[in-house]
C-alpha cells in the first residue's frame, strides 16, 4: 500500500479498494510505528480522519480531484487553520494559526487530507534538520545520519513511506538537498509559481514551496495543485499553469543538457561525480545531447546568499517579539527586557546567528559593502544562467557535494554546513526551477541526487526529463531497509 | 546678533481609502480596539502585504497638485525597529525612490506670495497606538490604525518663521481636503506634523544644528512650539553653548520642549527594499486618468473668485481656503447671482461667526447655501434691512424656517412707504426741538441721531435710505 504512486492511490480510492479514512489510518499507523524517525512535529489523528471522511464524501460525488482523499505530510512552515504551526521553533510551540496558507488551502480544496506537520530546521535555517526545537530527524537509510534540511522531516517521511507525498520549501536547497540525502524526488518551482502566503518567511525573495515525492510523476500532480497566481502574494506571478502531467512522456531526443564546468571540477567528490556522470550517460541513451556550459560566478553564490538570506531573515523574524502570539519569557522588567529575553530564549543558536549576520549586513555603514554588493552579485549569477540557457534546455549536475553525513559532523562548523548548498543556492538566487532526483547509491549505500535546473517557469521540461529518466531507471524505487 | 529661523516640516497625511494600505481591513476611525485588523495588520506568521491601488492613486493626485515629478517606478523599503504598536517589527515606507518627487506650493504670508519647496512625498503605513493610561502599569495596544495609508510630505527648509510654517501647513491642509484624499482631522490624527527647526546668524549660508519637534498636532501648537524652540536655541547660542541635534517633544501644558532622544540614541533603521513587494510601476494611463479628475485647486479658485465675483484678495482667500466653504459660497451665489460681494460678506461674517460660536462644520450648518441666498435676496430687494437680516439669520440658524417665513411671521417687512414713514419722522422732529436747533446750528452729525430715533420707533423696519431722505428734506437741507 505505502509504495503506491499517487495515481495508483487515486485509482484505488475510486475503485473502492480502500477509503480515504482507511488510507489515512494506514499512514497514521505507520507514523506511530516509526516514531523514532521523528519526521513529524504534530500529528492530529482526529482532524486527519475527519478530513478523510469529508474526502470520502467528495469521492462519491463528481467533483473530485486527483488528490482527493490522499493523505499528505505538510512541512510545519505552512500555516494550518486549527493545527499547530511551529516552524520547528520554541518561539511558535504554542502557535495555532487562524488561517490556512494558500498552498494548504489549495491542497485541502482538492480534497487531500493533512496527515500531519513535518519536522524541519528551525525557521528553515539549516541543512541537516539538527536545528529543530523538536529534535533531530533520522535518515531512514541510516539512522546515524542526517536527513538533510531544512525539509528533512518531509524527505524522511516520503523516504520511509510514512506519507505518500509531502510539501517542502526551498530557500537555498531545502527541498533538493534533503531529497538527495533521502533518495526522493524534490522540486523547487520557479520563484513566483507557488504562493508564499501563509508560508512562514525565512528569506522572502528566495523562499518557494514545492513537492517532495516518490517520483516525478507524483511531483507533477502535487505541483499542479500547489501552483498558481495568488492575489494575496504580490510576488506570485500571474502566468498560466501548464498541465504538468501531460508533458511527462515527451521524447528527449535533441534535448540539450548543459554541464557547468564549475560543478564538475576537482572539488567534487569522485564517487558523486561518477554517479552523476552515469546519469548523464543515461540521458545520452535517451537521445539527449550533453553540452559544456559555464556559470562563472557560481563560486560567489554561497557568500552572496549568506548576506541576502540573513538580511531578509533578520527583518522577517522581527515579528516574533512576544507581544501578540508565540513564546513570551516568564518574567521581565520592562519592554526591552521582554524583547531581549523572549528572543534569547525563544530562538535557537542558528537562528540567532543568522539574525545577527543579517542585522550587521544591513547596518548603517555596512549596507553598501554587504547588502548592495550581494544584490549586484545576485544579478551576475542570474545573467550567468541566462547565457547558459542560450546553449542548453536544462542544466544538470550534483544536488549536493556529498551524501548524508553523521549527526554532529558539521553542526559545530557553520561554514562546512553552509557549503552543503553550494550547488543549489545559485538556483534560488536566479529564481529558477530546480529538481533533485535519485540517481544512484554511494559506497555507504546512501542515495545520491542528480540536480536538474530549468529555465524560468519551465517546470514542465524538468518534470519531463526527470520522468523519462525514472522510466529508464529504478533508483527512485529503492527503499531503505525496514520500510 | 540678529538670528534667522529655518524651518522644514514633515507632514503625515492619512489617506482616506476604505481599506488599509497593504490589507483589506477597514480604516474606519474610532472602532473598538483591535477590531479593524486582519492577519496582515497583526503580522501573523506568513501574512503578506498587497499594495492598495487607491492609496497610490491618492498619492499621485497629491503629486500632480503640487506640480511634482511622479516617479513611475517607486520602491517600498522596510524601516526596522521594535515597538509593540509596530507588529511586523518594521514599517513599510519608501526611502530611496518615493512615489512623489520634487514639487512646490505657494503660500500667502501677510499678502505676499512665497513658494515653499516640497522635497518629496512618500507612501507608508501608519503604526498602531500604545495606550498607556487606564492599564495600571501595563500598556494597551490598539492596532486599528496599524496599516492605515499615509503620505509623508517633506518640505524643503524654506520657512523662516513660525507664521510661515503655519501658513504652509494650512495650505497643505487645504489642498489635501480639496483633493479629497484626507479628512484633515487633526484631533483624530489624520493630519500630523513634525517640525525641523534651527537658527543661524542672519546672512550665514550654512544651516545651524536642527532639532525635530514632535507632538505639535494643531496649528496653534505648531506656532507656539516653534517660537519657544527658536527662543531656546537662541538662548543657548547667545550664552556660548551649542544646540544638540535631537528629537524634542512639545509639552503644550507647560509650553516648552523637552529632549526625547539624541542623535546618538537614534535607531539604525536598517532600511532595505521590501522583498515582499515588487517595484510599483505606474502606467501613463493611470497617471493621466488621475490628472483628468483633478479638481480646481485653491489657488486657481481664489483667482477666479477675484476676477469672476469681484472679491477682495482677502475675501477670496478666506472663502477658498476650505473646499466646502467655497462650494457653499458658490451655491449661494447661484441663488442670487447679482450680489456676489454681499454674499461673501455674509459667509465670511455672520455665517463664519455662527459656525465658530457653535463649533460646527460647514457641512453641518443649519443655514444652507440656498437659505442664505434667499435671505440676502431679501436685503437686495429692500424687503428687510441688513440689520433686520441678522435677526432673521439667527432665526434660520435656530431652525425657525426660511427667510420669507420668518419675515412674515415676525412682521419684519421693511416699511418703504413714505406715507407710513412720514408721520413718524414728523413726530420725532416735534419732540426734539433742541436737537433741531443744534443741527441747524451746524452740528450735522445729529442726522444720525434722528435716523436712530425713527428706526427705534419702527423697530428697525423703516427703510433707512428713505428715512434719511425724508429727514434731510424736512430739516431743510
Amino acid at each position: 500500500m505505502h509504495n503506491k504512486s499517487l495515481r495508483e492511490l487515486a485509482l484505488g480510492l475510486r475503485n473502492n479498494d480502500f477509503s480515504s479514512v482507511e488510507l489515512t489510518q494506514y499512514f497514521l499507523d505507520r507514523i506511530a510505528a516509526h516514531k523514532d524517525i521523528n519526521a513529524f512535529i504534530t500529528v492530529n489523528k482526529d482532524v486527519s480522519l475527519q478530513q478523510a471522511a469529508e474526502a470520502d464524501n467528495m469521492l462519491s460525488s463528481d467533483n473530485s480531484h486527483p488528490l482527493t482523499g490522499i493523505p499528505l505530510a505538510q512541512k510545519d512552515i505552512f500555516c494550518t487553520d486549527g493545527m499547530r504551526t511551529s516552524c520547528g521553533s520554541k518561539m511558535l510551540d504554542n502557535f495555532i494559526a487562524p488561517y490556512d496558507a494558500t498552498v494548504i488551502h489549495k491542497l485541502r480544496q482538492a480534497g487531500s487530507v493533512t496527515l500531519g506537520k513535518t519536522n524541519m530546521d528551525e525557521f528553515a535555517m539549516g541543512s541537516s534538520n539538527e536545528t529543530s526545537y523538536y529534535g533531530r530527524v533520522l535518515n531512514p537509510w541510516d539512522k546515524n545520519r542526517v536527513p538533510g534540511g531544512s525539509s528533512g522531516g518531509s524527505a524522511a517521511a516520503v523516504a520511509a513511506r510514512l506519507a505518500p507525498a509531502a510539501t517542502g520549501t526551498d530557500t537555498g536547497g531545502s527541498i533538493r538537498q534533503p531529497a538527495s540525502f533521502c533518495g526522493v524526488t524534490g522540486l523547487k518551482p520557479s520563484y513566483g509559481r507557488v504562493s508564499r502566503y501563509g508560508m512562514i518567511a525565512f528569506a522572502s525573495s528566495l523562499d518557494q514551496g514545492g513537492p517532495m515525492t516518490q517520483s516525478a510523476e507524483d511531483a507533477a500532480i502535487l505541483l499542479q495543485a500547489m501552483s498558481g497566481f495568488d492575489e494575496r502574494d504580490s510576488t506570485s506571478v500571474d502566468i498560466a499553469v501548464p498541465d504538468f502531467s501531460s508533458k511527462l512522456e515527451q521524447d528527449l531526443k535533441g534535448l540539450k543538457i548543459g554541464m557547468p564546468v564549475e560543478f564538475f571540477n576537482e572539488d567534487l567528490d569522485a564517487e558523486i561525480a561518477s554517479i552523476v556522470m552515469d546519469a548523464l550517460h543515461e540521458y545520452e541513451k535517451l537521445g539527449a545531447e550533453l553540452v559544456e556550459i559555464s556559470l562563472p560566478n557560481s563560486h560567489l553564490s554561497v557568500p552572496c546568499y549568506y548576506v541576502l538570506a540573513p538580511a531578509e531573515a533578520s527583518s522577517n523574524l522581527s515579528r516574533f517579539d512576544g507581544a501578540r502570539y508565540g513564546y513570551r519569557t516568564a518574567e521581565y522588567d520592562d519592554l526591552l527586557d521582554m524583547y531581549n529575553k523572549t528572543r534569547a530564549e525563544g530562538f535557537g543558536q542558528e537562528v540567532k546567528r543568522r539574525i545577527m549576520i543579517g542585522t550587521y549586513a544591513l547596518s548603517a555603514g555596512y549596507y553598501d559593502a554587504y547588502y548592495l554588493k550581494a544584490q549586484k552579485i545576485r544579478r551576475l549569477i542570474s545573467q550567468d544562467f541566462s547565457r547558459a540557457f542560450e546553449k542548453c534546455d536544462v542544466i544538470a549536475g550534483p544536488t549536493a557535494p556529498g551524501t548524508a553525513f553523521r549527526f554532529g559532523e558539521k553542526s559545530d562548523d557553520p561554514v562546512a554546513m553552509y557549503l552543503n548548498d553550494i550547488y543549489t543556492i545559485s538556483v534560488n538566487l536566479a529564481g529558477l526551477p530546480g529538481m533533485s532526483l535519485p540517481a544512484g547509491m554511494d559506497s555507504h549505500k546512501l542515495p545520491v541526487g542528480l540536480q536538474l535546473i530549468g529555465q524560468y517557469f519551465d517546470e514542465s521540461r524538468l518534470l519531463n526529463a526527470a520522468h523519462r529518466y525514472q522510466l529508464a531507471t529504478d533508483w527512485h524505487k529503492r527503499r531503505p531497509d525496514g520500510f | 546678533m540678529e538670528w534667522e529661523t529655518v524651518i522644514g516640516l514633515e507632514i503625515h497625511t492619512q489617506l482616506r481609502t476604505k481599506s488599509k494600505i497593504f490589507s483589506g481591513a477597514s480604516t474606519t476611525y474610532g472602532a473598538e480596539p483591535n477590531t479593524q485588523v486582519c492577519a496582515v495588520d497583526i503580522a501573523l506568521p506568513g501574512a503578506l502585504p498587497v499594495m492598495n491601488r487607491d492609496a497610490a492613486r491618492m498619492a499621485v493626485k497629491f503629486g500632480l497638485a503640487i506640480g511634482a515629478k511622479i516617479n513611475q517606478t517607486s520602491i517600498f523599503d522596510r524601516k526596522n525597529y521594535f515597538y509593540p504598536d509596530l507588529p511586523k517589527g518594521y514599517q513599510i515606507s519608501q526611502l530611496h525612490l518615493p512615489i512623489v518627487g520634487k514639487g512646490s506650493i505657494t503660500i500667502d504670508i501677510d499678502g505676499k506670495k512665497k513658494v515653499i519647496g516640497i522635497t518629496r512625498a512618500h507612501l507608508e503605513e501608519d503604526a498602531g497606538k500604545s495606550l498607556h493610561e487606564d492599564y495600571h502599569g501595563m500598556t494597551g495596544i490598539d492596532l486599528n490604525r496599524a496599516g492605515t495609508p499615509l503620505i509623508e510630505i517633506v518640505s524643503e527648509p524654506d520657512m523662516r518663521s513660525a507664521a510661515e510654517a503655519v501658513a504652509y501647513l494650512k495650505s497643505i491642509h487645504s489642498l489635501v481636503r480639496y483633493l479629497d484624499i484626507c479628512d484633515g482631522n487633526m484631533q483624530e490624527g489624520s493630519f500630523r506634523c513634525d517640525a525641523n527647526v534651527s537658527v543661524r546668524p542672519r546672512g550665514q549660508q550654512e544651516f545651524g544644528t536642527r532639532t525635530e519637534l514632535k507632538n505639535i498636532n494643531s496649528f496653534r501648537f505648531v506656532e507656539k512650539a516653534i517660537d519657544i524652540e527658536v527662543e531656546r536655541q537662541i538662548d543657548i547660542l547667545e550664552s556660548g553653548g551649542r544646540v544638540v541635534q535631537e528629537t524634542r517633544l512639545y509639552d503644550s501644558d507647560k509650553n516648552q520642549t523637552r529632549s526625547m532622544r539624541s542623535k546618538e540614541e537614534a535607531n539604525d533603521y536598517r532600511y532595505f527594499p521590501d522583498p515582499d513587494l515588487p517595484q510599483m510601476v505606474l502606467e501613463d494611463s493611470f497617471i493621466e486618468s488621475i490628472r483628468a479628475e483633478l479638481p480646481e485647486l485653491p489657488d486657481a479658485r481664489c483667482q477666479r473668485f477675484i476676477t469672476e465675483y469681484g472679491l477682495s484678495d482677502y475675501d477670496a482667500g478666506t472663502l477658498t481656503a476650505n473646499r466646502e466653504l467655497a462650494d457653499f459660497y458658490e451655491q449661494a451665489v447661484a441663488a442670487l447671482p447679482a450680489q456676489p460681494k454681499l454674499i461673501a460678506n455674509w459667509v465670511n461674517g455672520e455665517l463664519a461667526a455662527h459656525l465658530n460660536r457653535d463649533n460646527t462644520s460647514i457641512a453641518d450648518s443649519p443655514v444652507t447655501a440656498t437659505m442664505l441666498g434667499e435671505l440676502v435676496a431679501r436685503i437686495d430687494d429692500n424687503t428687510i434691512s441688513g440689520k433686520i437680516a441678522k435677526e432673521v439669520f439667527e432665526a434660520i440658524w435656530n431652525g425657525e424656517g426660511t427667510a420669507d417665513e420668518i419675515i412674515e411671521k415676525r412682521g419684519l417687512k421693511q416699511i418703504s412707504d413714505d406715507s407710513a414713514i412720514e408721520p413718524i419722522v414728523d413726530e420725532i422732529l416735534a419732540s426734539n426741538p433742541t436737537q433741531i436747533e443744534q443741527y441747524k446750528g451746524g452740528n450735522t452729525k445729529l442726522l444720525g441721531f434722528f435716523v436712530g430715533q425713527v428706526m427705534k420707533a419702527t423697530q428697525g423696519k423703516a427703510n433707512p435710505k428713505q428715512v434719511n431722505e425724508l429727514l434731510r428734506r424736512k430739516l431743510g437741507d
